[in-house]
This record gives structure tokens, sequence and C-alpha cells, in this order.
């Protein structure tokens, strides 16, 4: 099929099928609709273009699959470009069973089944290698106990994707088995987690004694690091991590930098020092604007960017930055909280909310051995417990 | 103007970095340092011969044509390898003020000679207190007869002792306006200063009834030299991104080969991240010097903006990089004949030329709307 054919027929699919309220998933009265245009779309292949028809694909290549990606986008209709987007289906098509895959890979196209993800641990965060959540085979099931956190949407989930030792005579990396974890059942117990915003945005997850059959395995037993190591490329391919602004929903210029506007309507625009500290802050956003354009343009020419690696450091420091100006420029008024006093709210928000991106989805600082090792060439830090069997490793 | 693709650009910065590979070495540099003109008249001529010298005068003139972008390339090279020499001062700044000054008679008298290297011209603009503003002129106009004379003082003056012709911003009875001076003229003293940078030239020139030369302008004189001012500050911003990565680059080099405690000491965090910190400013330079010379090429309304970010945030760049270079290396840095310390020097120069970062942070900050 020719682009120009393929772009025809799109369109004429879409003009037949979409109707922009089918997206309006915030009723309750417009779920159905919602889930028979999510049906259709996979029933068509849109949903994943790039993936064979066996699994619901067009089995088109990256060209012809931007093609309907680029349709789907000018009519604003949700739904294509799952074999990019969908973190759990590309794992699953990836590493998972044909049992596995058959049961789910459609109605996770669907958005029908829930999902969260286990993988770090209250003694497993900057080291993940170092889990301690168990999975101990008993014939075609496998009984895990352990406890997981920074889970998010656990308590709605259906499956979560479990990293889980069941190895504890090999070095840690090649103990970790990857699983698909049925999270209604009774050995899942979930609680929120209040985080020091006050807000719950995740939970903790105990597992006792919880059953997984061992079709829902990915990859080999003990190979689930490398598994990991897929989800987490598809994770970060999407996460594209936006940054949250202020809470409160307090009025923002619009006209002007708020930043700017805030220290006008406090009266301290005037202050030399807080000046400075304000072009500095916007001058981090912008700065990072045109690293994130420059690294962009050199994708397109083919020369891969290192560039990318620096954004979450970057995001960090804006984040703090940002924060600590805010709380400057209010002054005693940053004591206060409360809907009376919107503006404390966000900047107090905002510094303790900086350190969801510093720390979370791996801290600061081993991003800069990241970047250290892999941007830079430096050599890796030896690692102790990198050889032994982990039975063996220090915990603690 | 020229136009220049991408490939001529390439071509271009390949072109230079060949020539600094084989003249402009540390060695050369250091050679060129210690040389009273502070500059290698060889590697001069060579870098006119290429069309570098004339880079932004008009071909019309017997330059190459080209603008803010090409410039930035070129001085990301120049910048990497300490290149020493009146590019900067005749090259840029005065070649720029003349050009948007609009005396076709003094530009068809001057550039031909700059562009071709064979005259160095420099521009004569602040005072003693080095601010590079309109009120920091330090040098009155009177008429003289048919002429003028000038009185005062005009101090930072880039290679103002080895300038063939100086124009010289003063403060006349009509307000600003631009002189020509000839460094031999009756009443000017033009005293070299002691550098810290020593592979920069500046002097101070002090004038007593100096006969000069009036230049017609057909714009506001301040107009002329912010136009000038903006392509030296996009230089400067080449310059320092292209510092800051050579620095990055040597250091990054050889802490993972210095070997202590039996490993590489790149391996150790503390390096590590501080390496890690100094990429992010290093990228953050560059983005911010090629985004400005872009803006300025276009006149873009937020070229001003774009031009203010690039020269704060690479005149911090190229200094704590410099700065931290040497900490990294250890005491291998702390000697003279290590080359650390000449890139610090030149951070420390480049961040106080034309503006401070502090003065180009609150331009930035006027550029967004936020007047105090």
């Amino acid at each position: 099929m020719t682009d120009q054919e393929l772009e025809s027929e799109v369109a004429a699919w879409l003009a037949e099928h979409w109707r922009p309220d089918a997206d309006e998933t915030g009723a309750d009265s417009m779920a159905p609709r919602r889930s028979a245009w999510m049906a259709a779309v996979v029933e068509a292949g849109w949903a994943a273009p790039r993936w064979p028809r066996e699994w619901h694909g067009a089995g088109l290549d990256d060209h012809q699959a931007r093609i309907v990606e680029r349709e789907f986008a000018k009519a604003r209709a949700p739904g294509s470009g799952q074999d990019r987007s969908n973190l759990w289906a590309n794992t699953l098509l990836a590493r998972g069973t044909e049992a596995l895959k058959s049961r789910l890979i459609a109605p996770l196209l669907r958005g029908e089944v829930g999902m969260c993800l286990l993988y770090s641990e209250p003694g497993a965060g900057s080291d993940l290698a170092g889990i301690r959540t168990r999975a101990d085979a008993n014939g075609e099931t496998y009984i895990v106990n352990g406890q997981k956190v920074w889970t998010s949407s656990a308590a709605t989930a259906d499956y979560g994707m479990l990293i889980a030792r069941t190895d504890w005579d090999v070095p840690k990396h090649q103990g970790i088995s990857f699983f698909f974890l049925p999270m209604k059942q009774a050995g899942v117990e979930v609680r929120p987690l209040r985080q020091i915003t006050g807000e719950s945005h995740f939970n903790e997850v105990f597992i006792t004694d919880a059953l997984v059959p061992a079709e829902n395995l990915l990859g080999a037993l003990g190979e689930g690091w490398r598994v990991l190591q897929t989800a987490l490329a598809y994770e970060r391919s999407v996460m594209g991590e936006m940054a949250r602004g202020p809470r409160s929903g307090a009025a923002e210029s619009k006209t002007e930098e708020p930043l700017i506007a805030l220290a006008r309507e406090a009266g301290v625009l005037a202050d030399p020092v807080l000046r400075q500290d304000i072009a500095r802050v916007l001058a981090y956003k912008q700065l990072n604007a045109l690293n994130t354009a420059r690294a962009k343009a050199d994708l397109k020419q083919g020369t891969s960017s290192p560039i990318m690696s620096l954004g979450k450091l970057a995001m960090s420091r804006i984040l703090h930055e940002e924060a600590r100006v805010r709380t400057a420029i209010l002054g005693a008024g940053s004591l206060l909280e409360g809907p009376a006093h919107p503006r404390a709210e966000d900047a107090n928000f905002l510094t303790l909310n900086a350190y969801f991106t510093s720390i979370g989805g791996g801290t600061d600082q081993i991003q800069r051995n990241i970047i250290g090792e892999r941007v830079l060439g430096l050599p890796k830090e030896p690692e102790v417990d990198r050889d032994i069997p982990f039975r063996y490793v220090r915990a603690g | 103007m020229a136009i220049f693709l991408d490939e001529d650009r390439a071509a271009l910065r390949d072109g230079l970095d060949r020539l600094l590979a084989d003249h402009g070495g540390e060695a050369a540099v250091r050679t060129a340092m210690e040389s009273s003109a502070g500059y290698d008249p060889d590697l001069w001529r060579r870098l006119a011969e290429m069309g570098i010298v004339g880079l932004i005068v008009d071909e019309a003139h017997g330059g190459s044509g080209a603008g803010p972008v090409e410039l930035e390339t070129v001085m990301e090279s120049a910048g990497a390898a300490l290149l020493c020499g009146p590019f900067l001062a005749s090259g840029v700044v005065a070649a720029a003020l003349l050009a948007a000054l609009g005396d076709d008679d003094a530009a068809a008298r001057h550039l031909p000679g700059m562009a071709a290297g064979t005259t160095i011209a420099t521009v004569a603009l602040t005072g003693d207190q080095g601010l590079w503003t309109p009120e920091a002129v330090g040098v009155r106009a009177s008429r003289a007869g048919d002429g003028w004379a000038l009185d005062g003082v005009a101090s930072y003056v880039l290679h103002g002792q080895n300038a063939d012709v100086i124009f010289v911003v003063a403060t006349g009875p009509d307000g600003l306006a631009a002189f020509e001076v000839d460094p031999r003229a009756a009443g000017l003293d033009v005293k070299a200063l002691p550098t810290f940078d020593h592979t920069l030239r500046l002097a101070r020139m002090t004038f007593a009834a100096t006969p000069a030369r009036r230049l017609a302008a057909t714009v506001p004189v301040w107009d002329a030299v912010r136009r000038a001012m903006d392509l030296a500050l996009v230089a400067l911003a080449g310059e320092q991104a292209g510092g800051a990565r050579r620095v990055l680059d040597s250091t990054t080099d050889y802490a993972r080969t210095r070997v202590q405690f039996g490993r590489a000491i790149g391996s150790f965090q503390a390096i590590k991240h501080m390496a890690a910190d100094l990429l992010l400013e290093t990228e953050s330079a560059t983005s911010a010097a090629r985004h400005a010379a872009a803006r300025l090429a276009q006149n873009a309304s937020d070229a001003a903006a774009a031009i203010s970010l690039a020269a704060f945030a690479c005149a911090d760049a190229f200094t704590a990089v410099t700065a931290a270079s040497i900490q990294m290396h250890g005491g291998i840095a702390f000697t003279w004949v290590h080359p650390a310390h000449l890139y610090l020097r030149r951070a420390r120069a480049d961040a106080q030329m034309f503006g401070t970062p502090s003065v180009h942070r609150e331009r930035y900050l006027q550029a967004l709307g936020a007047l105090s």
C-alpha cells in the first residue's frame, strides 16, 4: 500500500467511526462509548499499527505507522500508537508466554485491564536489584511474599508487573524473575502512603502467600532483570515526565512569567537580589527548553543525543530553585497555609513536591552516575555485592 | 550577506579546527601570550586567508559576508583552542560598529584592510568603570577648527596597543558620536594594561586635545554600538561554550586515566558527579550560544533576551567548568605548566567583558518584561 492510500484509508475509517464525544471519559454515561471506540480501534489494527496482525496490529513499518498516528492525531482520536506508548502491552508482547498474551494483549490495548508496578521495596530503592520479595515455585504456581512501595493505582489494578527473587544462591541480578501478579486476591493488601505534601498518590503493597500462575512469568526464570530493563526502556520512552505546577488553583498570570507576576504582586519586584534569583530560575527553564529542542534536532539528523539524560537533573534544579525563590518572594507569608493563603500553599507545596522529581524514578545522584558512566565514559564504581550469592549480601 | 549552508559551516569549522590543531596548540598559545603583541602574526595571516578575520565583513569590502551563526560556530573552535589575537577587537567589534554606523567612506577606507588582517582596528568605548553603557563613556568631543578634539579616558580597550586605527565613542555637544583616531595622533597616550588573562591584550587610552575625525552615522550611535555589542556577546558566548566543552573533555579524559587508591579517579562519585553537573552547564551554554546566534541572525523580537541569556549562562558555565576542572585534576593543575589555569583566566576575563553576568541577568529579566 502506498503512503497516500494508507492515509486515505485511515482518514476514511476515522470519518466513519470516530465521534469526538466518545472520548469524554469523565462522565460515566460516556464510558460505554469509549470502550466501544477502543474495541473498534483494536479490531481495525490501528491500536498498534507496527505489530503483526496476529497480535491485533496492522503489520506496518515505522514510517507508515506514523502516518496512522498522524491521522488519529489530526482527528484528535485516542487509541493509536500503543506499540510505542502502552508500557504493559509492549512488555507483555516482548516477553510474555503465548497463553498470557492471548489472554491479555487485546484487553490491554482496549484499556480494560488496570495495571500497576511492583518494583521498589523499602529496602531496595536506588539499588533495585537488591529486592527481597520472594517467589517460590509450588507446582505450576509461585507463592509470593514481600512488600512493595511507591505503587500508584494499586487499589484498582487487576495485575501488577512484579519483580521477585526466585533464586537466592546466585548474584543479585541473576536471581530475579518478572511476573504479572493478579492483584485481586486475598494475599495482596494495598495501603495508601501519605506523602510529605499530605497527598496520597502512591501505595504500599503487602504481599502474603499470594499466588501467581507460572504462565504469568515473563522471560525465563531468573531473567527478570533483563525483562525489567525492557519495561523500563518503554517507560522512559513514554514518560517525558511533566513537572507539576502549583496546585492551589490561584490565578496565575497568562501574559507574564508567573514568578515575575508573583514578585510584582508581593511588591518586591524592585529588590535587586530577588531579581537576580528570578532571572536565574527563568534562565534554567529556558536553557532546559533549548537543550531539549537541540536534542530533538540532533535525533532527527540521526546522531544520538546525550542531552536527553540531562533533563532530569535540569528539571530537579528548576523545581527546587523555583520553590526557593517563590518562598523568598513571599517572605513571612510562606509561614502560612490553607485555602486563605494560596500563594503560600503553592510555594510550600512546590518546595516539598520538588523531591518527587529529584528522588522519584531514580535519585539525581543515581542519574549523575548514569551520565558520568554512559555519556562521559567514566568507569563504574566497584560494587561489592555484584558477584556474590545474594544470600550473603549485606542488608539493612 | 552571503548564504551559508550547514555544510559550509561544517567546512569552515573543520578548516579552522585543523589550522588550530597545527598552528594553535598549547605551545603556540603560550608563545603568543608571552609575546608583547599577544598573538602570532603568522597564524593571524592564515586566519585572514581562510576568511576568518573578515568573517562578518561584507563581501563588497573583501570579507566573507557571514552572520552571527557562522561567527558563533567559529568562536566555539577558537574558544576550545584558546586562540589569541585581535579577532574580537578588530574582526568583530570594530568591523560590526563600522558597518552599523553607515559611514560608507570610512567603511571603504578601513574594512578591506581589516578583512585582510593587514589593518587592526579597535573600539574605545568605556571609561575606567568598565561598564560598557552610554553613561560610562569617558571621552568628550569638542569642535577644534574644522575638525574635532577628544579629551578624557577610555579603558579596557581590546588590543588597543596593537591598533592601526581606533574608533572612539565620545560624548559631543549633540550627544554620543563616533570618531576615528590615528594611534600616533598628538595628545594620545596608549598604555598597555597588565591583564590577569595573559592571552588577552587591553589598553588604557588618555586623550588630551587629540585630533579626531568624526564618522558620519546614519543611525543613533548607541544603536550601532549595541549592534556591535550584540555580535560581540554572541562571539563571546560561542568562545565560552567551546572553551567549556574542551575543558570538560580534557578533564574527563584525565579522570579516566589518573589512578589513585588502585582505581581511575573518574570511578569515584565525588568526581563523577561533578563531571555530570559540568556536562549540564556545558550543554546549556552550547544551546544558549547557538540560540542567541540564530535569533540575532533572524533579527527576532526575542533576540535581546536570547543574547542576554547566552551572555550570563555561558559566562557562568565557562567559569564553573574551568574552576571545577582545576579541583578535579588536583595538584597537577595547580602548576603553571598545566593548561587548566589558562582556561580559568580566559573564563574570568570573558565573564567581565561587555558587562558582568549580573548585568546580563538584569537585562534578561527586563527583556522578559519585568521592568522594576
